[in-house]
């Protein structure tokens, strides 16, 4: 983070974005999308066991004007991806996104006419968790990857939106 | 009940209406004619002994060889209040491709979802339905995907070029 002590231990240095961001990744509040099964082990990550709470992101935000971080846990089939879109849209700057499991990821399972092939056909996704469902051990690990970012300030709500994302009428 | 006992009553009392009753592992079921489908549904429900006081579901099978492309089915129920056991009984009846079949929303009101759904996924058409819109697909959806010539993944297959659906009229 480039701190210095300086003149004893009176005085530290710093530049203000990096603690800015430190600050910001040590109080992450996610937006929890569960639509599916891995809705659940997101849960259970968020509870008592697995605790994401140690990560500073128990402040579980069911407004998406109040969250910083998109959870999306579970399959995304087409009369949801408006929703989904609007949700994202909704969420003040910066955001994170989490694509968690299979189904978020690439539609999963589901290669049929009802299921989005993936979230990233609708919004940007910072992270792909693979697994279905992934355990909390791999949420975690995710989040804590969406950790690093926002230290060292990127994600894909800060750059401009990339060309190739169609933007969905909502 | 047995089939052959609720098929002789509905034998009797709305001759012609049953083509066929079957009884299979303790189910039963009976076919009828479209012409007097609402007929024989409402006997069954008030029907003192039949008393089919639940509409389950209402669905469809497609057989695209057919003729009679549709087999519409209807699951009823009767929760007795004498402490007999409940029965069900399955109703089949066939209708080609763009008919239309008399809602029974105004005999339960449970048929308004199972036929919206109907509609949705076969595009079968229920006359009298107070709101017969798409239930589960988004509304621009095209097409019944419940039919078996709709192509698996919808407009990503590249048989849903050739996807035509006349819609009901
Ligand atoms: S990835 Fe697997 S566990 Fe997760 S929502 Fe899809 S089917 Fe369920």
């Amino acid at each position: 983070m480039g701190v210095e002590l300086i003149r004893g231990d009176n005085f530290v240095t710093a530049r203000l974005a990096d603690v800015v961001n430190w600050a910001r990744k040590s109080s992450l509040w996610p937006f929890p999308f569960g639509t599916a099964c891995c809705g659940i082990e997101m849960m259970s990550t968020l509870a008592s066991r697995y605790d994401m709470a140690r990560f500073g992101a128990e402040a579980v935000r069911f407004s998406p004007r109040q969250a910083d971080l998109l959870i999306v846990a579970g399959t995304i089939c087409n009369k949801m991806a408006p929703v989904l879109k609007r949700i994202y849209d909704q969420m003040s700057q910066p955001k994170w996104v989490i694509a968690m499991g299979a189904c978020a990821s690439c539609g999963g399972i589901f290669d049929n006419y009802t299921v989005v092939q993936g979230i990233d056909q609708i919004i940007p996704v910072d992270m792909y968790v693979p697994g279905c469902p992934p355990s909390p051990q791999a949420l975690m690990y995710s989040f804590t990857k969406i950790q690093g970012l926002v230290q060292s300030g990127q994600g894909l709500s800060l750059d401009p939106m990339p060309e190739a994302v169609p933007s969905v009428p909502v | 009940m047995n089939s052959a006992a609720i098929s002789a009553k509905v034998a009797g009392a709305i001759p012609g209406a049953c083509v066929e009753a079957l009884e299979f592992q303790g189910q039963t079921t009976l076919q009828v004619r479209r012409e007097s489908l609402k007929e024989v549904l409402a006997f069954l429900r008030d029907d003192p002994d039949i008393l089919m006081n639940q509409l389950l579901d209402v669905t469809a099978v497609d057989y695209p060889a057919r003729a009679d492309r549709f087999d519409v089915v209807y699951i009823l129920a009767s929760i007795r209040e004498d402490g007999l056991a409940p029965v069900r009984v399955r109703i089949k009846t066939r209708i080609p491709d763009g008919a239309a079949l008399p809602s029974v929303t105004d005999l339960w009101r449970s048929a308004d979802w199972g036929e919206r759904e109907c509609f949705d996924m076969f595009g079968i058409r229920f006359e009298g339905h107070p709101n017969l819109k798409r239930i589960l697909n988004p509304d621009n959806f095209y097409g019944y995907p419940l039919r078996k010539t709709f192509p698996l993944r919808g407009e990503r297959d590249p048989a849903f070029l050739e996807y035509k659906e006349t819609e009901p009229a």
